[in-house]
């Protein structure tokens, strides 16, 4: 027998458990501050039964979901419509094989890691497009439909911000990018690339002002409509783990990742990982806020945006920055 | 190596048995999704041949806008299968001059001495390891040797795009559009209209 195979298998499913745990864990903390946040936002209390200061509701209520009936619809496809939420959480899970969390803590440090991101991302929308006709139903179909039309809209700004960055390093690898940004985070110089692949992002994980593929108030609750207990839960986790890996993604293309504001030394003593954390939760605070202060965009007003305005401003920007990077010579290597 | 083969056939066998399914498949919308599967299972292969540009590329164009925009129509359309295999025999003379025409092709290219190709120094279906990310090495080969071709191929696809808008776009009257530069800049005295009514008489 070679047991060097079984080792090798042992440590891959460690460093795995190691990353989707604490995501897990950190998506019921995100479902927690989000209910807390946008209560102090509109003067409530929010959560406040479960545990000190109703930190353990998301962990009762997924407890909750779980132990009700899974109910399938007759009139469903039925393979389908229990692949869809699988999908999804495998998609949304699959993204942090190739995030550094700090020097060398990445499952895969590959060579093309932000396209691997950017592939994972776009294939997001199958989980919501096959739940939308498996389920048979019009509100559903109608989320769908949205959902698919949307994000492939706004994946066409998000790839010319990525190549915008790229330019600037030189390299695909996404610690590549983290280290290149040690002199100044790209959020500084591509300010305006920073502002778009934000709102991008929200469009991407169907967040509000942008999430008209779960419309509550026209379309019942969208593509999701049909599911219930742990279909349902899986759809919610992957919803919330893929904004937290959209919300990576932006630190690590703009905020410098794992990088300290400024190299001096009380700054620079602190671990990398905490920085990382804290960029995170800020960026999330961001999606939080934006939630609970601006109204739905309606739906020609979004498709409007993505292809009116971001796009020819994006590939200005391409245009832009290659240009000032050729003319002063600042190209790397 | 035992684990590169077992992934290597596991996602072939894989690839080849969607494909089948695509075109066995009695729901167009299975056939849709058997074939995302199968492109997948083709980019796990680049993946294999040490071609990861080309995979994430297959994934990103081919799966994530391609074939998105492929299950929207197929959703939308209502299409009746047994009408279209009516013409099954009609068209199979044609289709199996396709499939000979491919397996001559294949197999000249098997059976021919391949020593005189370039690449014959390099043993194929192995990952090829170099300093050089192989991203680099296709922006290398494609803007300096082939820079033409490229821009060539650039020039079709603008064509087809523009091709494809004024073929769809048309201005139906009756549609009310949006104008957001002419509704900002309404203000109090642009809105607003007074005027006077006679009694008994209305505008």
């Amino acid at each position: 027998m070679n047991y060097d195979i079984i080792i090798t298998g042992l440590i891959i499913v460690a460093q795995i458990l190691a990353v989707v745990v604490p995501v897990l864990i950190s998506v019921a903390f995100l479902v927690y501050a989000e209910r807390k946040v946008l209560a102090l936002i509109q003067l409530r209390r929010g959560p406040n039964i479960v545990g000190p200061f109703g930190i353990l509701q998301s962990f009762a209520d997924a407890l909750k979901l779980i132990t009700k009936e899974n109910i399938i619809p007759s009139g469903s496809n039925k393979i389908v419509f229990i692949l869809a939420p699988i999908i999804t959480m495998v998609l949304s899970l699959a993204g942090w094989a190739v995030i550094p969390f700090a020097p060398g803590w990445v499952v895969s440090d590959i060579n093309v890691g932000i396209m691997y991101l950017f592939a994972v991302s776009s294939l997001g929308v199958y989980g919501i497009i096959m739940a939308g006709w498996a389920s048979n139903s019009q509100y559903p179909f109608l989320g769908a439909l949205r959902s698919a039309a949307q994000m492939v809209s706004y994946e066409v700004s998000i790839g010319f911000v990525i190549i915008t960055v790229l330019l600037c390093v030189g390299s695909l690898n996404l610690s590549k990018i983290v280290l290149a940004q040690q002199t100044v985070w790209f959020a500084i110089p591509l300010l305006p690339m920073f502002i778009i692949f934000f709102i991008s992002a929200l469009a991407e994980t169907n967040r509000l002002p942008f999430d008209l593929p779960e419309d509550e108030s026209t379309l019942v609750a969208g593509f999701f409509t049909e599911y219930s207990s742990a279909s349902f839960v899986l759809f919610f986790l992957g919803e919330y783990a893929s904004m937290i890996l959209m919300s990576s993604m932006t630190v690590i293309l703009f905020l410098g990742g794992w990088l300290p504001p400024f190299d001096v030394y009380p700054l620079n003593a602190v671990p990398g990982v905490i920085w990382f954390t804290v960029k995170v939760i800020f960026i999330l605070f961001l999606f939080i806020w934006v939630r609970g202060t601006f109204p739905r965009y309606r739906y020609d007003q979004l498709m409007r945006l993505g292809w009116k305005v971001f796009l020819p401003f994006s590939l200005f920007w391409v245009v832009a920055t290659s240009g000032f990077l050729v003319y002063f010579d600042m190209l790397p290597n | 190596m035992v684990l590169y083969s077992l992934t290597f056939y596991l996602f072939s066998s894989v690839a080849v048995l969607s494909a089948l399914m695509v075109i066995s498949a009695k729901n167009p919308v299975h056939s849709v999704l058997f074939l995302i599967l199968s492109f997948v299972n083709a980019s796990g292969l680049f993946v294999l041949l040490g071609a990861e540009f080309l995979a994430m590329i297959l994934v990103v164009v081919y799966v994530g806008a391609v074939a998105v925009l492929f299950l929207f129509v197929v959703m939308m359309l209502d299409i009746n299968f047994v009408k279209l295999r009516e013409g099954f025999l009609q068209y199979l003379p044609f289709g199996a001059l396709l499939g000979i025409v491919l397996v001559i092709e294949l197999g000249i290219l098997f059976l021919t001495d391949r020593s005189s190709n370039i690449y014959n120094n390099q043993t194929p279906l192995q990952p090829i390891v170099s300093e050089v990310e192989n991203t680099k090495m296709i922006g290398q080969i494609l803007y300096t040797e082939y820079f033409y071709l490229f821009q060539i191929c650039g020039i079709i696809l603008l064509v087809a795009m523009i091709g494809s808008i004024t073929l769809t776009l048309r201005d139906k009257g009756g549609v009310k559009r949006q104008n957001i530069d002419s509704q900002n800049t309404v203000d109090a005295s642009t809105a607003i209209e007074k005027k006077k009514v006679k009694i008994g008489e209305g505008i």
